[in-house]
């Protein structure tokens, strides 16, 4: 597809899109959250706690009379870090895997590499965070690393897959014929026509990955306060929800509409790129 | 089928020796000892040694190992340090809450998402499909939990449906028990149903283009006849697997709704057992939880074999 083509079907996508727009939303409001808030998070106004939603708080406040909204912005910052992160580790991780496991299909170290892969599976990404904080305690890090183990053996199995096809076409054989190793196929052959792929995977990974940081949070596994995060704001909320139902129903918006525009956004990116792909693991 | 049934039994009980000695391996790697962890900072010297010796953390590694793993294998999983009890036993009480609350998601799962996914598949591109597709695509978005906390909300304190936690018992019937279930439950349900509806619609769809549905449609079958004699049971393979996968995400789930309706299942249990620093039992439930992953996926396969004997040769 000739790059004007490219754009122009990508503006037709509607899903594609509403899901850009979505999560450029989320993305501006972690951005801005940087430089500006609306109000500090870290200042406690007692005075002002629970106020519903006004011009002065769109969102309200919390028990500690924080606003929700400026709450929303600077947690948006702490899901899309976790998430980068974890994908980022299952990525850099699993994508070498994935390709040293196809160029060696059939070897010991493709069986290793591949049952290693099945057993993390098997553990539950709540699990092996479970697992971690127990040992090291509750932390931000620790849920990086926890989701990250689990996006590990998601990119392995993908690019394991999409590569083993690749290895039977003929422009590799003549690769491999001009003398090129299977390292440097990989790399300069199979990694280029597979991007696809890790893009579409990537964006579905990152979107499980905020609902995974925003489930450890809720649960006190992950992102520790002070520091604002989705899940924490919906574990504060639940006492109260009766009381302020304001306190749970914003937050809760926040993760789904970022969710939603990232699905939205993989949905499309797929459809445009290959309409053949299917997706992995859900 | 039987070799097959061997083969994979093999790497079962790989994966089961493997997944052990990581766990093992995970609680060996507790910073300082961990009698001294589980006691805190200001434990004194000999409490620590006494729990040492409880705990059998003298013995050297590989023996800490085996006779931990011997312990599972028998049924009995130490002792835990803060209930003071068989750790089998505690698992065995929350187990009643847990088990039955992942198979009543797991069910109510499948009664929702087969329907939803055969109406969208067989009206493909109809208004329902694209409403039906939309509402599974906010299903995946949806936090179970913060679902959860609007159903408390909803149904709990504002209809007073049904209560907003704990669990009654099962000694106490089984429809107030199930009752205290179902919110969990369908909590629990609400993503993974939009998943597995889904992957049912796709599935129907592959199947309703191939060519033997043709051949049964110009033999004369109606529609009906043949969605339900041939592309049904066919589209079904996708689907098992799916399932299997669902119920490890149904398990870990659990952990976290068992939080937010108060249930004391194995996710509480777990919760708990990490503030008190209580590694045997964080240790003994994991184990559980992923055996219990492994073997679902192990039965899986082999229904997946028994159902399309294809797969059987390609091991």
């Amino acid at each position: 597809m000739s790059e004007a083509g490219f754009l122009s079907a990508a503006l037709r996508s509607r899903n594609l899109m509403l899901g850009l727009a979505l999560t450029a939303i989320f993305a501006a409001a972690a951005l801005i959250s940087l430089i500006w808030t609306p109000f500090d998070v870290t200042e406690l106004k007692i005075a002002e706690k629970l106020q519903t939603p006004s011009a002065t708080h769109l969102f309200g406040t919390d028990h500690f009379g924080r606003d929700i909204l400026s709450m929303i912005m600077v947690g948006a910052q702490t899901s899309i870090a976790v998430a980068f992160v974890a994908v980022g580790i299952g990525m850099g991780l699993g994508v070498p895997l994935g390709l040293t496991a196809a160029a060696r299909r059939g070897s010991l170290l493709d069986e290793v590499i591949m049952r290693g892969n099945d057993l993390v599976f098997a553990f539950p990404s709540l699990l092996i965070a479970i697992l971690i904080t127990a040992v090291f305690g509750p932390s931000a890090f620790n849920a990086i690393v926890a989701i990250g183990i689990f996006n590990i053996p998601v990119f392995a199995r993908l690019t394991r897959g999409a590569a083993l096809s690749l290895w039977t076409r003929d422009y590799i054989l003549s690769a491999r014929v001009s003398g090129k190793g299977a390292a440097r196929i990989s790399v300069e052959h199979i990694l280029p026509n597979i991007t696809n792929l890790l893009i579409v995977q990537g964006t579905i990974q990152f979107s499980l990955g905020i609902l995974a940081e925003a489930a450890l949070s809720y649960v006190g596994l992950g992102v520790q306060p002070p520091t604002p995060s989705w899940g924490r704001m919906l574990a504060d909320s639940q006492t109260l929800i009766s009381l302020a139902p304001h306190m749970a129903l914003f937050p809760g918006f926040a993760i789904i509409l970022t969710v939603l525009g990232l699905n939205l956004a993989g949905d499309g990116l797929r459809d445009l790129l290959d309409p053949r792909i299917r997706r992995v693991g859900r | 089928m039987l070799r097959y049934a061997l083969k994979r039994l093999g790497s079962l009980l790989i994966s089961l020796i493997v997944a052990s000695l990581v766990i093992f391996a995970c609680i060996e790697v507790v910073p300082g000892d961990p009698a001294s962890f589980m006691l805190g900072i200001n434990a004194q010297p000999d409490t620590v040694a006494a729990l040492r010796e409880e705990l059998g953390l003298n013995a050297a590694l590989h023996e800490r190992y085996f006779s931990w793993v011997t312990g599972l294998v028998s049924g009995d999983m130490g002792t835990s340090y803060t209930y003071r009890s068989p750790v089998a036993e505690i698992v065995a009480e929350r187990l009643v809450i847990s088990l039955p609350l992942a198979l009543y998601a797991l069910t109510l799962t499948v009664l929702i998402a087969f329907p939803v996914g055969v109406l969208a598949a067989t009206r493909r591109g109809s208004l329902t499909d694209v409403s039906v597709m939309g509402a599974t695509q906010l299903g995946v978005a949806i936090p179970n939990f913060w679902f959860a906390m609007l159903m408390v909300l909803v149904f709990a304190i504002n209809l007073r449906w049904f209560s907003a936690g704990g669990f009654p018992g099962w000694e106490a019937g089984l429809f107030p028990a199930m009752k205290a279930l179902t919110l969990p439950a369908v909590a629990l349900a609400l993503p993974q149903a939009s998943i597995l509806a889904r992957v049912m619609r796709s599935s129907l769809l592959d199947t309703l283009g191939e060519d033997y549905i043709r051949t049964a449609r110009a033999k004369g079958l109606t529609t009906r006849q043949t969605l339900w004699r041939h592309a049904l049971r066919n589209a079904l393979i996708p689907v098992l697997t799916i399932i299997g996968l669902q119920f490890s995400f149904l398990m870990a789930g659990a952990i976290i709704i068992e939080n937010v309706f108060f249930l004391p299942g194995l996710g509480r249990l777990v919760f708990q057992a990490i503030s008190q620093r209580d590694l045997i039992v964080v240790e003994s439930v994991v184990m559980l939880l992923v055996f219990a992953v492994i073997v679902v996926n192990f039965l899986v396969d082999l229904a997946y074999a028994w159902v399309d004997p294809r797969l059987r040769a390609r091991v």
